[in-house]
């Protein structure tokens, strides 16, 4: 059965499809995914797969604040984000987010926020395993993540 | 009774990934003390953002018995 909510966490594979029908719009004149995928090599060192932990009420709830936001800059957007969990092996889908609005400019822009915010505030972690160890990964921005032990004022706009 | 998630590298140096303190009404602080009490390893969760019932939180916040605090590492999905 499909899944009827905009903003889900997953332990299944992501059906891009799915992801996109969820935005179509008549009033659309531009559909933007963006499709975030497992990468083999970090800093020249070679994962052999992931796992994704999340906490998922807080996860999906934080997934549809990104919405919200989206929908304040531009109102006539429509979002939807699905992201998995679990193992996922090289080159497997991790989230797939899709922006619809009526000129494709705005959602090229929000497409990009999304995923952007996605790394700041939603609950979501990731364990990389390589051939001489594994180590949960923080601080993604590259730069150190909650400074002053919490995320900064503007990243909790709810 | 208060309920206590813990994620990713904190569920992973405590070895358990919920817990339960018997209290009426703590501080997210003051489950933090106590944790480290518990969990001497678990020094990350000083740094850690707390969440009451899905919703980031502040330190000084007073959490009651059926609440659930989470401590969120930092985050790293995308």
């Amino acid at each position: 059965m499909a899944e009827t909510s905009n903003f889900l966490i997953t332990e299944t594979v992501i059906d891009i499809q799915e992801v996109v029908n969820k935005v179509t719009d008549r009033n659309a004149g531009a559909i933007n995914t963006f499709i975030g995928t497992v990468r083999e090599l970090t800093k020249g060192k070679k994962t052999l797969y992931l796992k994704y932990d999340a906490y998922v009420p807080m996860a999906e709830k934080k997934l549809a604040q990104i919405g919200d936001e989206i929908q304040k800059d531009f109102p006539e957007a429509k979002v939807a984000i699905t992201h998995r969990i679990g193992e996922l092996a090289i080159s497997d889908i991790a989230v797939v987010i899709a922006v619809s609005t009526p000129h494709r400019a705005d959602a090229f822009t929000a497409s990009r926020y999304a995923i952007e915010r996605i790394k700041e505030i939603v609950p979501i972690w990731k364990k990389e395993h390589w051939e001489d160890g594994e180590e949960w990964i923080g601080d993604q921005l590259e730069k150190v993540a909650y400074p002053s032990g919490k995320p900064e004022e503007g990243d909790l706009k709810s | 009774m208060i309920r206590v998630l813990l994620f990713a590298d904190l569920q992973e140096k405590a070895g358990i990934r919920e817990i339960e303190i018997s209290a009426e009404k703590l501080t997210i602080n003051g489950i933090r003390e106590h944790i480290m009490e518990l969990y001497p390893q678990l020094t990350a969760i000083k740094t850690a953002m707390p969440a009451v019932n899905e919703e980031y939180a502040e330190g000084e916040q007073v959490v009651k018995a059926g609440d659930i605090v989470a401590f969120i590492p930092p985050v790293s999905g995308g």
